[in-house]
């Protein structure tokens, strides 16, 4: 095909197709993968962090997880810069929704106004879309815990289970085949797991490749709770046990790495959110 | 001179409002309707300018329709109680609206609630308000007789007693008085409470 269609975002195709649109979404393709899964009693996010080197400055800072709001978290898969924008505009989006109504926003609201946005550069201005696609976890009054999924265009849904990034499409049908509809959130983690274990790239599955946010509520309010920077450290039986649970889960390959962290109470850091102009 | 009140009593909420639409010394009608039925459980009763109070209180049920239908979800009273204090806020450093408003409604969670805004963009959440001149007779009323989960027989009860003492005490006290309630079933007119009717067009034939 001819390149007189791609320079333009605003310009279909005479087969009727928006080609940055589409470029934009293979960009994504690259990016870490990240899977979301809805459970009963809160909603699961895991990140491959594709940047790690032993150089690497250790920072609070996440690579793949972000808080937009009290009730909301996302995950990226992308153009780190370009969801940076996004992310600010949706941090700006709830507080003014909370400033005009005294109440956290409903999801679906927000992640539709963060789509407006990436709509918006599909069709106007002559700029390129953004490299971007989402997973937002959250809960709301309304619906209870959900999960979205939006990609460049500006497309969103609603999902039970859902992968964004490299190898998104196996995760997306292996989700499809183990899902149950009254998973807990402890299953959803060994679930994710498990995917990640197959979907990935690199051969082993260690636990400083990843980041997991979890929202669920507790005693009545909405919790975030992010888990990153995981050590291979285990002491106790218990972790033993755990560990040998999760090796059964996740393969042999991986066993000796994998180190179930998430799941010890010692070592969940609850990493609260430092307001960005601190 | 106006007398808008409310209060909240045992899985309702209640507004009141008086039917007169004056100007100066002259009454042009007394029927007029001062309390807007907001969306299917919300009521907002208005003193103050009569075309601020229409304009406003019309400008407020545009915003709320216009929330559900963007979203499918509707506003509850506290977050409609915010936004219309937002409203007044900012107007009030522009042009501002001369509106006091009461506004009733009920939710699933919370039940009835009433809040009171005044044109300078005060909220206060309250289970009894009242503006205007009736204010002085109604608030001492309701001082006086009100208690939490009043049932609506109780609490219509307490209106008829607040009408009376505005009729027998205010030097300008409005002949005619309309009443409406907003419960899980939704907001609706419950009842006038008339003294006097605007007289029949006389046949000029």
């Amino acid at each position: 095909m001819s390149r007189r269609y791609d320079s333009r975002t605003t310009i279909f195709s005479p087969e009727g197709r928006l080609y940055q649109v589409e470029y934009a979404m293979e960009a994504i393709g690259n990016a870490g993968t990240a899977i979301g899964i809805l459970s009963k009693d809160g909603v699961v996010l895991v990140g491959e962090k594709k940047v790690t080197s032993k150089l690497l400055q250790t920072s609070t800072s996440t690579e793949k997880m972000y808080k937009i709001d009290d009730h909301v978290a996302c995950a990226v898969a992308g153009i780190m810069s370009d969801a940076n924008i996004l992310i600010n505009t949706a941090r700006v989006q709830a507080q003014r929704y909370t400033y005009a109504y005294q109440e956290p926003m409903p999801v679906e609201q927000l992640v539709q106004s963060l789509c407006d946005t990436k709509q918006g550069y599909t069709q106007f201005g002559g700029l390129r879309p953004f490299g971007v696609s989402f997973l937002f976890a959250g809960w709301d009054k309304n619906y209870g815990f959900q999960l979205y999924m939006s990609d460049p265009s500006g497309n969103y849904g609603g999902w039970k289970a859902a992968a964004i990034g490299a190898n998104s499409q196996a995760a997306q049908s292996m989700l499809k085949q183990d899902y149950k509809d009254d998973i807990t959130r402890e299953e959803a983690v060994q679930l994710v797991l498990k995917v990640l274990s197959k979907t990935m790239d690199s051969t082993s599955l260690t636990s400083d490749k990843l980041e997991l946010a979890e929202v669920f509520l507790s005693s009545g309010k909405v919790k975030y709770q992010l888990h990153h920077h995981m050590t291979t450290t285990s002491t106790t039986e218990q972790e033993g046990k755990k560990r040998r649970k999760r090796a059964e889960i996740c393969g042999p390959m991986q066993s000796t790495l994998l180190s179930p962290l998430w799941a010890s109470e010692k070592v969940k850091d609850v990493i609260q959110y430092k307001p960005i102009y601190s | 001179m106006e007398c808008v009140f409310g209060l909240v009593g045992k899985g309702f909420a209640l507004v009141v409002a008086d039917t007169s639409a004056v100007n100066s010394i002259l009454v042009h009608k007394s029927n007029e309707d001062k309390i807007m039925i907001l969306d299917s459980h919300k009521l907002m009763g208005a003193s103050g300018e009569a075309g601020d109070r229409a304009q406003f209180t019309e400008y407020i049920q545009k915003n709320v329709a216009l929330y559900q239908f963007r979203n499918g979800i509707p506003l509850t009273t506290a977050a409609a109680a915010n936004f219309t204090r937002g409203e007044l806020a900012t107007a009030l450093r522009k042009s501002p609206y001369m509106v006091n408003i009461i506004l009733a409604g009920y939710d699933k969670e919370t039940g009835p609630s009433l809040y009171y805004i005044d044109y300078i963009a005060s909220l206060h959440k309250v289970d009894k308000a009242a503006f205007g001149y009736g204010s002085y007779f109604s608030l001492s009323m309701m001082d006086r007789h009100y208690h939490s989960n009043m049932t609506l027989e109780e609490a219509v009860d307490l209106v008829d007693k607040c009408i009376m003492e505005i009729r027998s005490r205010l030097v300008v006290a409005p002949p005619n008085f309309v009443i409406k309630i907003v419960d899980q079933d939704g907001a609706r007119e419950y009842a006038w409470r008339e003294s006097i009717k605007d007289a029949a067009h006389i046949s000029t034939a």
